[in-house]
């Protein structure tokens, strides 16, 4: 097989290993992964989210007990995302995005549209779309504005404001 | 030693604790076998098919303690139909009727129902302890009844259990007389807990020193509670969610203040991520600290946290910590040695570390004995170079999120990385691998491994070759879990002895045909060889036909009880 690289503590396993094959015969395999054995998943380069989407099929893997999957999944905080003119709302968990940027890129992909730069000062700049969020005090606020997690645990519905109605929150359009 | 009277010699055996060193004693002669059988208080069964109730009730007739274990491990991720097996009814009802005087119960894999929680409850007086790991079938009613008729109950442990949850009101089920509770963990339960009731049953607990809540416990029920037991041990928080300036905020801090015992601390099930400062005066003396369900607490606010943690010797933790989280664990945490990184995103796969924070922990962490690693990638060089800094590693279990990943900077097989673990860790008992492995590692396995007894293989390999080094080498092999390799018919049949002197073997998605577990069958009387037929998929035909089904999952052990009458329409016994 593949090796024959020096290691740290000078093991050599290549000269004391068994093969079938006659001796002088070496072996490549492209990328060490071509198989003949079809029940593996293909280990040929993919995107991330076609990779993670092979994965998602495997049966029982990654192997982790269902009381521990269960619980991860469950605990995700769910929102209503709506876009005016859109004919229907969408879902997102909160939980899966680290920071404002995450959720905006998610968001933009989601509905097709561009927010625009964030700047304190003149809210979301260079585009129609405005996101805004309903806070548990029922106010309707600029995302943005407050430190991610602040906003995590006091959003309770998204909505993006498109056109007329958002140059009241501060966009430069 | 035949000089002295019985007494002498049980009084001797008392100090022989584990049940290995237990069970050489009683090979040695008649007479030794017949003084530790009836001295023998702890009984472990690995596997509760391997022997009848009522052989252990008649053999250890002292008994007062019993852990017994059910499904095969790769139930735990599915790979097992529900109905299996697993019953602890019979079991409960066999000591019943030969009134075997059971004062503790650790079950882990087993379907346990309310039935069987009331028949235990009512039949045995002196019952204390009941452990309860990964298993299922039971419904809060019938932990009322354990509650409710067990009243010299000390522990009442429930671990990841898929419980029914039919609310809260079982927790007032514990009479009033009741102050006997030791150890109290709910953590598992998803519904609504009667509050008061808790309050006061911690409250009459004077010797309450582990209490691990569930979800539904706020926090000033908690603030209430620690208030109450400041002698606590270990503590499980409930949920964590608070305004940081309110007054019930403030009591909980001098709450906890006053907990200077806690040792272990887990939990926050529901977490706001912020002010978990609350308990870093509480961080320099803990031990084991259990974060992996707690997704809420990250980056920031988990740095801060474990900076505190000098003394930890036992950290759980999900993977958003990454590796630079890691490398300050590495660098706070040196008496560390146990560590597990579980994934926080368990469906979308994209976990946070990689060989990196593994390596970190390595060179911070010399006591480092056992490790569970979920990570996005790893490398040769990367275990090579843990294999050289932890050679004392007795367990050693690394998941790659995609199972045949290979080293991520050569693309080569992982064979090396590991074969350096096997061969530095002599003392290594339980390993997983995964990635891209070739025959190769199996034959450093079979190589080096000589204390190895459990190993769990998945989607690696190429030939039988590799499943036969394994089985030839290593002498002290207990189980053998395979899934999604291409080891068939030459390699199981190898050596078909050896299956007797291992617990069990499973093997799922491999080579084997129904023709060749067949064969094993018929040579070994003394193990039972099951297959799983889901949807139909084999037909018992018989003749050369059979050489032709594959066995989609097959899972023998040696028992001494024969075949088990309670298997389901589509587990064949061979």
């Amino acid at each position: 097989m593949e090796g024959g690289v020096a290691y740290e503590n000078g093991l050599n396993f290549k000269a004391t290993e068994l093969t079938l094959g006659l001796p002088g015969s070496g072996e490549t395999e492209g990328q060490g992964g071509v198989r003949n054995n079809n029940k593996r998943p293909m280990p040929t380069p993919e995107t991330n989210e076609e990779e993670s989407q092979a994965q998602a099929q495997i049966v029982g893997w990654p192997p982790i007990r269902s009381y521990r999957k269960n619980s991860l999944q469950a605990s995700g905080m769910y929102v209503k995302v709506s876009m005016d003119g859109a004919p229907y709302l969408r879902k997102i968990d909160l939980k899966v995005y680290r920071d404002y940027p995450e959720l905006l890129k998610a968001l933009e992909a989601m509905f097709k549209f561009a927010a625009g730069v964030y700047s304190e000062r003149e809210g979301y700049k260079g585009s129609e779309y405005v996101p805004t969020y309903e806070d548990k005090d029922g106010d309707w606020m600029l995302v943005g504005d407050v430190p991610w997690d602040m906003f995590m645990s006091s959003c309770k519905r998204l909505r993006i404001m498109k056109g007329s109605e958002a140059r009241g929150l501060g966009c430069g359009v | 030693m035949n000089y002295f009277p019985d007494e002498v010699l049980e009084h001797i055996f008392d100090f022989v604790g584990s049940h290995k060193d237990r069970n050489s004693v009683s090979q040695v002669c008649k007479l030794w076998y017949r003084i530790e059988s009836y001295s023998r208080q702890k009984v472990f069964v690995g596997n509760c098919y391997a022997i009848g109730p009522e052989r252990v009730a008649e053999r250890f007739s002292g008994l007062k303690s019993i852990t017994l274990k059910g499904k095969p491990h790769f139930a735990d991720f599915n790979l097992v139909p529900p109905d299996w097996g697993g019953f602890v009814y019979p079991w409960i009802e066999a000591f019943a009727r030969s009134r075997v005087g059971l004062e503790e119960l650790r079950l882990k894999r087993m379907v346990v129902s309310d039935e069987s929680l009331e028949l235990l409850s009512r039949s045995f007086p002196n019952f204390k302890s009941l452990v309860l790991v990964s298993c299922e079938g039971f419904t809060t009613d019938g932990l009322a009844a354990v509650a409710a008729y067990c009243r010299q109950l000390k522990e009442l442990d429930l671990q990841e259990n898929d419980v029914e949850d039919h609310r809260g009101h079982w927790l007032s089920c514990f009479p009033e007389s009741s102050t006997s509770l030791v150890s109290l963990n709910f953590a598992c339960l998803k519904g609504d807990i009667n509050l008061p009731a808790l309050e006061r049953l911690v409250a009459r607990s004077p010797n309450l020193k582990s209490l691990r809540l569930s979800r539904a416990v706020p926090l000033d029920v908690l603030q209430r509670i620690l208030i109450r037991a400041p002698q606590l041990l270990d503590l499980g928080v409930g949920s964590y969610l608070h305004d940081p300036d309110s007054e019930n905020y403030n009591k909980l801090v001098t709450a906890i203040q006053k907990c200077k015992s806690v040792r272990s601390l887990s939990g926050f099930l529901d977490v706001a991520p912020h002010c978990l400062s609350a308990f870093h005066i509480i961080c320099p003396n803990l031990t084991s600290l259990n974060l992996s369900y707690a997704p809420g607490i990250y980056d920031n606010e988990l740095i801060k946290l474990l900076r505190h943690c000098h003394k930890l010797q036992r950290l759980w933790i999900l993977d958003c910590i990454g590796d630079k989280g890691l490398e300050v664990v590495a660098s706070t945490c040196k008496d560390l040695e146990e560590l597990r990184v579980f994934p926080s995103d368990p469906y979308v796969g994209q976990a946070a570390v990689t060989e990196e924070g593994l390596v970190a922990i390595s060179r911070g962490c010399q006591k480092l004995n056992s490790i569970l690693y979920f990570c996005q990638q790893m490398t040769n060089a990367a275990l090579i170079t843990v294999a050289k800094n932890c050679p004392n590693f007795v367990r050693f279990r690394l998941c790659i999120l995609d199972p045949t990943k290979p080293d991520a900077v050569t693309q080569q097989p992982l064979d090396e990385g590991f074969g350096a673990i096997v061969q530095a860790c002599k003392d290594l008992k339980r390993l997983s691998l995964s990635g891209l492995l070739t025959d190769q590692v199996f034959l450093y396995i079979g190589m080096y491994a000589e204390q190895l007894e459990m190993l769990s293989i998945a989607f690696a390999g190429d030939s039988d070759k590799g499943m036969q080094y394994v089985l030839k080498g290593c002498k002290k092999l207990r189980k053998l879990e395979i899934r999604d390799s291409p080891f068939g018919n030459a390699a199981l049949l190898m050596d078909v002895a050896k299956y007797e002197t291992m617990r069990s073997l499973w093997m799922s998605s491999c080579e084997v045909t129904l023709g060749g577990c067949k064969a094993l069958a018929k040579r070994m009387p003394g193990l039972n060889v099951e297959i799983i037929n889901e949807n139909d998929q084999m037909e018992f035909v018989g003749g050369c036909d059979d050489d032709r089904q594959k066995v989609e999952k097959m899972y023998l052990y040696r028992t001494l009880a024969g075949q088990r009458r309670d298997a389901p329409e589509f587990v064949w016994t061979l």
